[in-house]
């Protein structure tokens, strides 16, 4: 058995689009892929079904909502994910927190509020019960159509 | 020499407990000694890990205080870690979190004098206690208290008056050690609704001597201030807004 810790491994910027360490953005960036901030933004970031990654150069002031956000640099605005929060080790967020799951490692700061909000579960489509005929009602219009389902499956 | 051996197993260096009984200095007739128990078990563990897991009267009552309620608002000031922050949004409330303590540093040094700046002192309130009146249904204080010098420490009392809802709680931990002029500052993280796990990060000066009379007096405006004793010569304050 390993005696090695387990650690967080480092997000992988290979397949996220990419804010080099020497770029500043001031605006709005909206993205519909996994978006990796190793620069200075200011403003706001969006990527609603997408992650986005604050490297460990990055200096973000600006609103972040995304799938999942991790922050291995800083952070001064609120963020709001779907999913996940993950601020690792040595990274800074000050704002509040909206989101389903956030994980916090030893070392990291932050300073806010974390509002945990689950998502809503999708209705799961009922898979049809037993079919109970009723005997027809003498004055029912509607006898020959009348159906009971006894019981509901659900689907798990 | 058997009583000795005995003793021994529960000792460890440095402790307290081995220079003999300590003098428990009550004014108040709520003041109680948490159960040490778990704090008893660790002692041996403590030698090898300097993390503490004890029993927290005071931890207990403030949870006591706020079962059977959701989505509360709770300030926890020992800074974000994921031990605490697990164990409010199970019980279904809405986090606040910062580390005091760090704050102070960054707002002041480690020089009590730079607490007597008016300005300072309100730039500090703006920094850390920025919350609309009678936001906030819960605060864990923990250690940071005792590092603030009077003039600090009543505008903080003062803000965190306003910032408190009526009725909601506050725990804070001061040294008992009469006559103290440095106390040592812990990381907490909460075990579970009675216990906490101490990890100590250093030695700091103190803000003032503390006591229970002049605890009651800091927390005059607040309707009632109850005191837990622990063995580690903590006063564990609960407050009730």
């Amino acid at each position: 058995m390993s005696s090695t810790p387990y650690r967080t491994p480092e997000p992988d910027s290979r397949n996220a689009a990419t804010i080099g360490k020497s770029v500043k953005i001031v605006g709005q960036i909206f993205t519909k892929e996994d978006l990796y901030v190793d620069g200075d933004v200011e403003g706001t970031i969006e990527s609603q079904e997408n992650k986005v990654t604050v490297g460990p150069n990055g200096r973000v002031q600006a609103s972040i909502r995304a799938r999942e956000v991790i922050i291995l640099g800083q952070v001064q605005g609120n963020v709001e994910t779907s999913d996940k929060v993950d601020i690792r080790k040595d990274a800074k967020l000050v704002g509040d927190i909206t989101t389903s799951r956030i994980s916090i490692e030893d070392g990291a700061l932050f300073k806010g509020s974390i509002d945990i909000k689950k998502p809503e579960p999708k209705p799961v489509a009922s898979a049809p019960g037993p079919v109970v005929a009723r005997p027809a009602e003498p004055h029912s219009a509607a006898a020959s159509g009348a159906v009971a389902a006894t019981t509901t499956g659900v689907n798990r | 020499m058997l009583t000795e051996r005995l003793l021994s197993i529960f000792r460890k260096e440095g402790d307290p407990v081995s220079k003999g009984a300590q003098p428990v200095g009550l004014h108040s007739t709520n003041a109680t000694r948490s159960a040490p128990a778990i704090g008893l078990a660790n002692r041996k563990s403590a030698r090898k890990d300097p993390a503490l897991t004890r029993q927290s009267r005071g931890l207990e009552q403030f949870f006591f205080n706020i079962r059977d309620v959701v989505g509360l608002s709770v300030l926890d000031c020992a800074g974000a870690n994921q031990d605490n922050i697990d164990f409010l949004i199970n019980l279904g409330h809405k986090v606040y979190s910062q580390d005091l303590v760090r704050n102070l540093d960054e707002a002041f040094g480690q020089d009590l004098a730079e607490q007597t700046n008016p300005s300072r002192i309100d730039y500090f309130l703006r920094q850390n206690f920025d919350y609309p009146r009678e936001t906030l249904d819960g605060v864990l204080l923990w250690d940071a208290l005792q590092f603030m010098s009077p003039a600090l420490l009543n505008a903080t009392v003062e803000r965190l008056y306003d910032v408190m809802r009526p009725k909601s709680y506050l725990l804070a931990f001061f040294t008992a050690t009469e006559r103290v002029l440095q106390a040592p500052s812990h990381s907490f993280r909460i075990a579970d609704n009675k216990a906490i796990v101490l990890t100590e990060r250093g030695i700091r000066p103190a803000g003032q001597v503390f006591n229970n009379r002049n605890l009651e007096k800091l927390f005059g405006k607040f309707e009632s201030v109850k005191f837990f004793l622990t063995r580690e010569n903590l006063r564990e304050v609960i407050v009730r807004r």
